[in-house]
């Protein structure tokens, strides 16, 4: 069952077609990687899938809610009910505590719960770094606690752009862990990212090539 | 409620913002809640001495002007004296257009032995009095007997407590209501009293005689019909009684009046000064938090945080640290204001009265409210561009 459907999706910026009549889907609970050389069209994508902006035309499905056409203030609500964002940079909110910076996904979503945001946060490793600031945190816990932000929801979809980008192998693996854990659980994962071990960890990979699908890669070897 | 705990949380962790936020609200409040208390103050004090000296012409001695400055004795408790004969009473109150005329006498007690304090005695006639009495019967309800005295509120006796007048012994019965004047460093008693007291300062050797007449008299306080012109009558009463000046009190307070208003108009001019000044201040600082948050403002969108939330957010703190900085501007003012009125009412030489309880809490809350709503107010631009982030942008910008 298709969880994300892009129709014939392209997004002009004057004379540049960042992308250019792309259409894919995504079964729900699939883990897919999309890779690309820079300017091939990703981040646009991402921002698109991330209810962050919207296409010049074509139709982009979200659990079958045409989201090309919602408004601004529809499209904040479709983020916090069913996407969880993690980026390259490990974007906290600097004056709040790692849980707290779980919990303010809580506030706007529901109801902040202290003890499912410690329980998300023991689930990357982090319980007991719960009460430091992100001043205190090195860069691999900051992506960690960012991880746990995203799934404390539990979204339909986590959509991650560059997630290892900024982390040394040992977080890199625990992250990637987490993304297996979350599939196996029935997560939908979209994955941004340059790294093709980052890739080979997904079902499929989508490249990207000025701002149209060049190819799709079935990971043969995924699950073994 | 959410985005409050939020707010709370900024505010608290971000202590170099919160209190420069707050210190600069702080300052305009306590430029608009000090300077509004000064001018209250003044014009309290202006009204205290019209309502005090409540004739519309006072009559003295045309030798009166040249030995002690009038105004003076009213306005900063000069001591003095001068004398008229009493038979000016009858004749002021055969001036037409005169309602009512009272006799005032003076004597100024010494800096010596025979006087515990160097003050202004003021004898009145209790039945024709209609400027003292309603005052003293505020806070005496008898009237003054022999050797009875009210002091002012400045004087320095208790109730109760014998202050001795060129030997006299004299009962302190009341102190009297603050007007904020120069009255407030007098001594009232009758004019039975006053005459024992200027027979026992002849006696010691302060010679206050005039030829003619045993009752002595240094002022008349005249009330004018309603509907005559002020003017004619003291005109006429300056035709009428040889000797004597009729001199009308708004007169006498002009210049009072105009150094109020001239002092009302500096306070007023400071306060806008300073309230643009920490107006300007806060939109640079507000303008400088918008670069500093565009990524914090980025991170809540993503998490769902609507613009609206965002909005009311950034208003929420501001309004918080004006709600902070008013507290304590008006609180510091309170410090300097009241335990230093009397140097303020000495640097201003004019009447200064401090404004009622109620009408001080009102001007604090007032200015409160206000500290409040020019924090927000110079809040709206950073709230509605920190709003409009576009989460996307932002980020990838810190990449």
């Amino acid at each position: 069952m298709s969880l994300l459907e892009l129709k014939n999706v392209s997004k002009i910026y004057g004379e540049l077609k960042a992308l250019d009549n792309v259409s894919l889907h995504v079964d729900q609970g699939e883990w897919v990687a999309i890779m690309g050389p820079s300017g091939s069209g990703k981040s646009t994508m991402m921002n698109i899938i991330g209810c962050m902006d919207k296409p010049t035309k074509g139709e982009v499905l979200l659990d079958g809610v045409d989201i090309s056409r919602e408004s601004s203030k529809r499209l904040t609500d479709i983020r916090r009910d069913k996407i969880g964002l993690i980026f390259q940079q490990f974007h906290m909110v600097n004056y709040l505590t790692a849980v707290e910076n779980v919990m303010v996904s809580q506030y706007y979503h529901s109801m902040p719960d202290e003890k499912e945001a410690l329980e998300a946060l023991g689930r990357v490793g982090l319980r007991e770094r719960a009460r430091h600031l992100p001043s205190q945190l090195s860069g691999g816990e900051q992506q960690r606690v960012c991880v746990a932000r995203a799934l404390i929801n539990h979204p339909e979809l986590i959509l991650a752009d560059e997630p290892t980008g900024n982390l040394d192998e040992a977080n890199e693996n625990i992250v990637l862990d987490l993304f297996a854990q979350l599939h196996k659980e029935g997560t939908t994962l979209i994955v941004v990212t340059h790294d093709p071990e980052v890739a080979e960890a997904a079902q499929r990979t989508i490249v990207l090539e000025h701002g149209k699908v060049a190819r799709e890669v079935i990971n043969e070897n995924f699950g073994k | 409620m959410r985005s409050f705990s939020l707010t709370i949380k900024n505010l608290v962790r971000k202590p170099g913002r919160t209190t420069v936020l707050t210190l600069l609200t702080a300052f305009l409040a306590l430029a608009v809640f000090g300077g509004s208390v000064v001018v209250f103050s003044l014009r309290r004090g202006l009204n205290s001495l019209e309502a005090r000296l409540g004739a519309d012409i006072i009559l003295v001695p045309s030798e009166a002007q040249s030995k002690v400055s009038f105004q003076n004795m009213f306005l900063q408790g000069t001591t003095g004296a001068f004398y008229m004969d009493a038979s000016v009473l009858d004749k002021a109150l055969e001036v037409e257009g005169v309602e009512k005329a009272a006799p005032q006498t003076f004597l100024a007690s010494l800096k010596a032995d025979c006087c515990s304090i160097k003050i202004q005695v003021i004898g009145i006639d209790p039945e024709r009095d209609f400027t003292v009495q309603p005052w003293i019967a505020r806070s005496l309800t008898r009237g003054l007997g022999d050797m009875d005295v009210a002091v002012g509120c400045k004087v320095e006796a208790d109730v109760g407590e014998i202050i001795r007048i060129y030997d006299q012994r004299c009962k302190v019965i009341s102190r009297l209501e603050a007007t904020g004047t120069g009255l407030d460093t007098a001594v009232y008693c009758s004019m039975d009293t006053m005459n024992a007291l200027l027979a026992a300062a002849e006696d010691k050797g302060v010679s206050h005689k005039i030829e003619s007449g045993d009752q002595l008299i240094s002022a008349v306080y005249v009330k004018v019909k309603d509907g005559c012109d002020i003017d004619a009558v003291n005109s006429r009463l300056n035709g009428h009684i040889r000797k004597v000046t009729a001199v009308r009190t708004r007169s006498m307070l002009t210049g009072v009046s105009d150094s109020l208003a001239g002092v009302s108009r500096t306070v007023t001019v400071l306060i806008a000064a300073v309230w643009a000044l920490a107006f300007l201040i806060l939109l640079l600082v507000f303008a400088l938090i918008v670069r500093e948050r565009a990524r914090e403002f980025a991170v809540l969108r993503l998490v769902g945080a609507s613009r609206g939330m965002l909005a009311r957010m950034v208003l929420l703190e501001s309004a918080l640290c004006g709600l902070l900085g008013g507290l304590l501007g008006v609180g510091l003012a309170a410090l300097l204001l009241f335990p230093f009125a009397g140097l303020i009412e000495s640097a201003l030489n004019l009447p200064y009265l401090m404004p009622d309880t109620g009408i001080i809490l009102l001007l604090a809350a007032g200015t409160v409210l206000l500290a409040v709503a020019v924090a927000a107010l110079s809040s709206v631009t950073a709230a509605y561009r920190l709003s409009r982030v576009d989460p996307g942008t932002a980020l990838r910008e810190g990449n």
